[in-house]
């Protein structure tokens, strides 16, 4: 029926003006309603002006290669256009930190705003998620605001301990120390690890409990712990031994974690950043964690 | 068909013929298509500059691949982007921006648009291993601020890797390059990159890391083209749980492409 009706005289509603289609169902039509004419006349322009793109920019593959634009734009030589403009703006004071000493910075006022500023953005997105926003760390990663340091407060401690990580994999200047799992291991039997365990917690002066012989667990610790802790239990530097006479506990100090420790060992690892952030941003980062309030 | 001439009809309304008949109409939306498709994807089958030249790109091991299961499991793509998209401050706080070669072993890719949390394309080593383990089961213990949910059940759960060569076969079929011996040895592999003290590591090791290769005069030779992480992700010796596994999948995330025998320049595009 509507093949012969396209050859009828096109009809008119009285109401819109608009001529009526001349398919009908059930006396149902359709008003022929173009799309108006303006609005067509933008579409078509646009698929004219998507030439221009073409010509300009990156565009259609073709059999060996692909329409590399007429002006050879890339947004990978952008990015790193605007990474070069980036280096270029901090190239100043990048020179700055990149000459001199760590000594220097932190003495020098400028160089140290500098190195303060840096540091802390790159602390909130490298070092916060462990060490938390402000530097006061979570159980297991130490608080940083503190003078009590597992390997060395002094600028070029913290410079070697953020370059090579600790305990990091596949980097041979890390920081290494064990505390073996001397439970698990079978070392020390349990009521042995609840001795010493409990001879560390006297040394903290914190109270022992009932079974524990004061001189059962000196022995003990003398012989497993003095050789990294000392024999006095302050530690050392050297093998990331913590002071285990003051107040600050990287595990704990409740019985039940401190033998928890003693049974299963810690070997807490904490990422080299070498490769990961350059060597400015590592030498910002130690004159910023220096300065959070513990730097010796 | 009548013999009287037709109505002259404007070029502009010639449309009414594929809107009045469907099957022009169908065949008409299929030539459009096909056109689409002819130009954004079979270019990326042979053109050489859509291929880059990386070393040390690998197929997964069978633990990663486990993990990277879990990974999609349990939607991690819809809070967390896997691509370092080439722009300032993404190279600036995520490192180098992601290559298409780095995600040629995905299938499918983890590229993600929705970015609730950080982009992980490069987060493999940032965290230690214990660190990831305690923020994947309680993530505000480590992060007060963080909205992820915790996946606390993922350390208590044991592995079922028992699909594990079932699921490179598949990767297989899909284009990666495992090979038979891969396959064959899946499980004990597994077992092996989660227990460092496990007889079968360097094996393991090896099997994922070297390539024969031929050198210039014609020698067949043993190349170490990648590195493989082997040891207990999630500290509990006794058991392989789903942490073990998607821990090592996250710790080996952009950190396969060695970047110092990357030729930028060579791939700008």
């Amino acid at each position: 029926m509507s093949q012969h009706a396209a050859h009828e005289p096109e009809k008119v509603d009285a109401a819109t003006g608009q001529t009526i289609r001349s398919h009908e169902w059930d006396g149902i039509t359709e008003l022929n309603t173009p799309l108006p004419r303006w609005w067509i006349n933008i579409f078509y322009a646009t698929i004219i002006w998507s030439i221009g793109y073409w010509i300009v920019y990156p565009s259609w593959p073709l059999f060996s290669d692909y329409a590399r634009g007429a002006f050879g734009y890339a947004s990978r030589l952008e990015v790193q256009a605007d990474l070069d403009g980036l280096k270029a703006v901090r190239a100043k004071q990048a020179a700055g930190l990149e000459k001199a000493s760590l000594e220097d910075i932190a003495k020098n006022p400028d160089l140290r705003r500098v190195a303060l500023a840096a540091g802390r953005t790159a602390f909130g997105d490298n070092c916060a998620p462990c060490h938390g926003q402000g530097g006061a760390g979570a159980p297991g990663y130490p608080n940083l605001n503190d003078d009590d340091w597992l390997w060395g407060g002094k600028l070029a401690d913290i410079h070697l301990t953020l370059e090579n990580g600790i305990r990091a994999a596949g980097n041979d200047k890390t920081r290494m120390g064990m505390m073996a799992a001397f439970g698990r291991d079978g070392v020390l039997k349990p009521d042995e690890v609840r001795m010493v365990s409990n001879h560390v917690r006297q040394l903290a002066q914190l109270p022992t409990e009932k079974t524990y012989d004061a001189a059962k667990g000196a022995a003990i610790f003398k012989e497993h712990c003095a050789s990294c802790h000392g024999e006095d239990g302050k530690g050392s530097l050297e093998f990331g031994a913590p002071n285990l006479t003051d107040a600050i506990w990287l595990f704990g100090n409740g019985i039940e974690q401190i033998v928890e420790t003693v049974t299963n060992g810690r070997q807490g690892v904490m990422p080299a950043w070498t490769g990961r952030l350059d060597p400015i941003t590592i030498k910002a980062l130690t004159v910023y964690v220096h300065s959070l309030g513990g730097g010796k | 068909m009548s013999t009287q001439a037709p109505q002259k009809e404007s070029i502009w309304a010639k449309h009414r013929i594929l809107e009045t008949n469907s099957i022009y109409l169908v065949i008409g939306i299929l030539l459009v298509v096909s056109i689409g498709g002819l130009v954004e994807i079979a270019p990326l089958f042979y053109l050489r500059s859509t291929i880059e030249k990386v070393t040390g790109m690998r197929p997964y091991t069978p633990l990663e691949l486990a993990g990277r299961e879990i990974y999609v499991r349990e939607g991690c793509y819809n809070c967390h982007s896997q691509m370092i998209r080439p722009l300032r401050d993404e190279v600036e706080r995520y490192g180098h921006y992601s290559l298409a070669a780095e995600s040629m072993y995905d299938k499918p890719f983890q590229w993600g648009s929705k970015r609730t949390g950080p982009d992980l394309a490069r987060v493999g080593g940032k965290y230690s291993d214990d660190w990831q383990l305690q923020h994947l089961s309680a993530p505000r213990s480590l992060v007060p601020q963080s909205i992820m949910p915790g996946y606390p059940f993922l350390a208590k759960t044991e592995l079922n890797y028992k699909y594990i060569s079932n699921a490179m076969r598949a990767n297989k079929i899909g284009g990666v390059p495992y090979t038979e011996e891969q396959i064959k040895n899946a499980e004990a592999d597994l077992r092996a990159q989660a227990d460092p003290n496990d007889p079968n590591v360097d094996a393991m090791t090896k099997r994922y890391t070297e390539r024969a290769e031929k050198t210039p005069d014609g020698k067949e030779q043993t190349v170490t083209i990648s590195k493989v992480n082997a040891r207990d992700f999630d500290g509990n010796p006794k058991m392989i749980s789903e942490a073990d596994a998607l821990i090592a999948y996250m710790q080996v995330l952009g950190t396969l492409v060695d970047f110092k025998l990357y030729d930028g320049k060579a791939n700008i595009r």
